[in-house]
């Protein structure tokens, strides 16, 4: 459960919110950045550590929702845009069955645009 | 099953209760009405809304622009719930929903999540072994269909919408929702005709 679950903000919007500019559009190749903030203290992420540094395709916008991870703590939480994220599942967990996949809902600042060079090499 | 609440935690709840129907936040009829919907809740709902979309092409591509509006429209109240994410299977591709943070699921047209989909060994083992997972269900996919783990790591929450199995041709709505169990809105089963029906 998020903490936004069951609070009432959600019913002066609609369903996700308007998503006002989005950095990435569907099909946009994106970097899932590499960082742990639970290594500096605490905090509350919905971007699943197995993701963290992998590289995937933005398959929808979902629309705008205040950030969770200031939800968690009670602070002013500035709506971010979430996106549903394709990665292939395989090389994840360096098994598997090609073909696979993971679909995840992951906000914008997490996101970056992949590096098309390292990509290729 | 849980064990019963604590007496000091029953306590602290009739305190939390006084104090916001104190300060006018809730009452006791939004109260009483929110404890009814979430009772009420039930895999039920998710699978009539399944069926409806077997049978009814408009219905269906309602369904899957927009799962909050599909529910609404069955009755259910989705205010102040997450929105609801519908992913249509195909020939091509079976979904399988999990939640690797917590335990995220559409309570709103499924009813309370099951043990197992909370469980540590479901959350893990879904985004690494699908395949294995669903194996141990019974479930064996069709050669050439890939899975798609959908991990409802955010705001939305997701619900499967399975091809309809062959052998149901000219089933009503009841009968058609009677196969959609709560597994098979999940992802780890698909929807099984009985033999004598199929024969």
């Amino acid at each position: 459960m998020t903490p936004a679950e069951g609070t009432s903000s959600a019913a002066s919007d609609p369903p996700g919110g308007p998503a006002t500019a989005p950095r990435f559009a569907p099909g946009a190749r994106v970097h899932v950045k590499d960082d742990w903030p639970e290594r500096r203290g605490p905090c509350h992420i919905r971007t699943p550590h197995y993701l963290r540094g992998r590289t995937g395709t933005v398959q929808r916008v979902l629309g705008s929702f205040p950030n969770p991870e200031d939800l968690a703590f009670a602070r002013p939480a500035p709506k971010r845009v979430l996106y549903h994220v394709l990665f292939e599942q395989p090389p994840i967990w360096n098994e598997g069955r090609p073909g696979d996949e993971i679909l995840v809902e992951i906000f914008e600042h997490w996101l970056e645009p992949a590096d098309a060079a390292k990509e290729a090499a | 099953m849980s064990p019963p609440a604590r007496r000091d935690s029953l306590e602290k709840l009739e305190k939390l209760i006084a104090a916001l129907k104190a300060k006018g936040i809730i009452t006791e009829e939004e109260l009483a009405e929110r404890q009814a919907q979430t009772d009420r809740a039930s895999p039920e709902t998710g699978a009539r809304m399944v069926a409806r979309a077997w049978l009814d092409p408009e219905w269906r591509a309602l369904l899957l622009r927009d799962g909050t509006a599909a529910a609404e429209a069955m009755g259910v109240s989705m205010a102040g719930a997450p929105p609801l994410g519908v992913l249509e299977d195909t020939p091509q591709r079976h979904h399988l929903i999990v939640c690797t943070l917590c335990s995220c699921y559409p309570r709103a047209v499924l009813g309370y999540p099951p043990h197992w989909y909370k469980s540590f060994a479901y959350r893990s083992r879904a985004v690494r072994d699908p395949r294995g997972v669903l194996a141990e269900w019974g479930t064996v996919l069709p050669e050439g269909m890939e899975i798609r783990v959908v991990d409802s790591t955010a705001d939305y929450r997701w619900m499967v919408l399975p091809m309809r199995p062959p052998g149901t041709e000219g089933w009503s709505e009841d009968q058609l929702a009677a196969i959609v169990t709560r597994d098979v809105l999940v992802g780890v089963a698909l929807p099984q005709v009985p033999a004598a029906a199929a024969a």
